[in-house]
């Protein structure tokens, strides 16, 4: 009887480990930057496919525009997308890339229009610590409750009288065989 | 208390990811909160689009409340959302600056005389530059500007009956008390 309590606190604290990495993908989705930054770094890493720019600051630029969400078609960069306003803003970028502005200064003039939302790469900052960390620490305390359970159920394992012997089971298991 | 700990933390996770889910369930992504609310407007003195000799400006507004509608004759949702601002124009409330954007001044004219014109007067955005600077990324938007040249409102997508009734005239009749 104890057995099957400690098997199914085994069980639950499973259950509490998924549920906490479920519970991670649901605040992802919450706030979808955080997978849309893997969205952005794959098409990242398919760009190298791409034939190389014409000039350094086109390059710069590319570099940029992909890691900067358009806001029209939400899921796409402002390099990939067609929107008019994607345009327009590449346009915006490369003047002020063109008046000698950083990518920083850039960034900057974007989030003051349109918010932390255009950047792909969300900062770390007192709002978002919740999707920087909340998984970490999601997965570190179901990962506690899973050893904890665990280590728990050896131990009372090991010295219940109610648990079968290893001869118990043998002798069973072939009084099952002869039957 | 040790087995109440095994069955409530589970629990406890599974309703935190109710809760999650659900919220997410009712947010809408495409309504990306503008980090320009209760910050200054950003300035600009465009030609109009009835009187082009003359511009008209945000500092000629300073120290009345008004609405800036951003709009156009391409524009389709706009057609929603006119005879809503033509009748607040009619009840005098505040005054409601048109942004034609990205507009051929003959269409948005025809447009006008077509449906009624509850601007106090249009302003002509033809390259989007201004509504950049106002984090404009789809038409129509609608802000609320209060005596002192502040943002403190801003309707994405048509306004509606429900927004006017519910935020847009309280908050105008609330800025008119404000000196």
């Amino acid at each position: 009887m104890r057995g099957i309590v400690m098997r199914a606190s085994g069980l639950l604290a499973c259950i509490a480990l998924i549920a906490g990495l479920i519970a991670a993908g649901a605040l992802a989705q919450v706030s979808p930057t955080a997978t849309d930054a893997a969205a952005a770094r794959l098409s990242t890493a398919r760009s190298t496919s791409e034939p190389p720019p014409a000039s350094p600051l086109d390059a710069r630029l590319k570099k940029l525009e992909r890691e900067l969400r358009c806001l029209v078609c939400q899921n796409q960069t402002l390099a990939d997308s067609d929107a008019p306003l994607a345009a327009d803003l590449r346009g915006e970028i490369r003047e002020l890339a063109v008046a000698g502005k950083s990518d920083d200064d850039i960034r900057a003039f974007l989030t003051a229009r349109y918010g932390d939302f255009v950047l792909y790469n969300p900062p770390v900052q007192a709002n978002t610590w919740l999707l920087w960390f909340g998984p970490f620490v999601l997965l570190a305390a179901g990962m506690l409750v899973w050893w904890r359970m665990s280590r728990a159920s050896g131990r009372v394992a090991a010295d219940d009288p109610a648990r079968p012997t290893a001869d118990a089971d043998a002798s069973r298991g072939r009084a099952l065989l002869e039957r | 208390m040790k087995s109440a700990w095994k069955w409530s933390l589970p629990l406890a996770v599974f309703v935190a990811l109710v809760i999650f889910l659900y919220v997410g369930l009712y947010r809408d992504p495409r309504e990306v909160p503008s980090p320009l609310i209760g910050k200054p407007a950003p300035a600009f003195a465009l030609r109009q689009l009835d009187t082009p000799q003359q511009t008209l400006g945000t500092a000629d507004m300073h120290g009345k409340v008004w609405l800036l509608n951003v709009w156009a004759s391409w524009c389709e949702s706009c057609r929603i959302e006119h005879p809503l601002l033509v009748e607040m124009a009619r009840q005098n409330m505040a005054p409601i600056i048109g942004l034609d954007y990205k507009d051929k001044d003959d269409l948005g004219k025809a447009w006008l005389a077509e449906r009624g014109n509850p601007y106090a007067a249009s302003v002509v955005d033809a390259d989007g530059r201004v509504g950049i600077d106002w984090g404009v990324y789809g038409v129509p938007e609608t802000f609320v500007i209060d005596k002192r040249g502040v943002i403190r409102y801003k309707q994405i997508g048509p306004v509606t009956a429900e927004a006017l009734q519910r935020s847009i005239v309280p908050l105008i009749r609330e800025l008119q008390k404000e000196s």
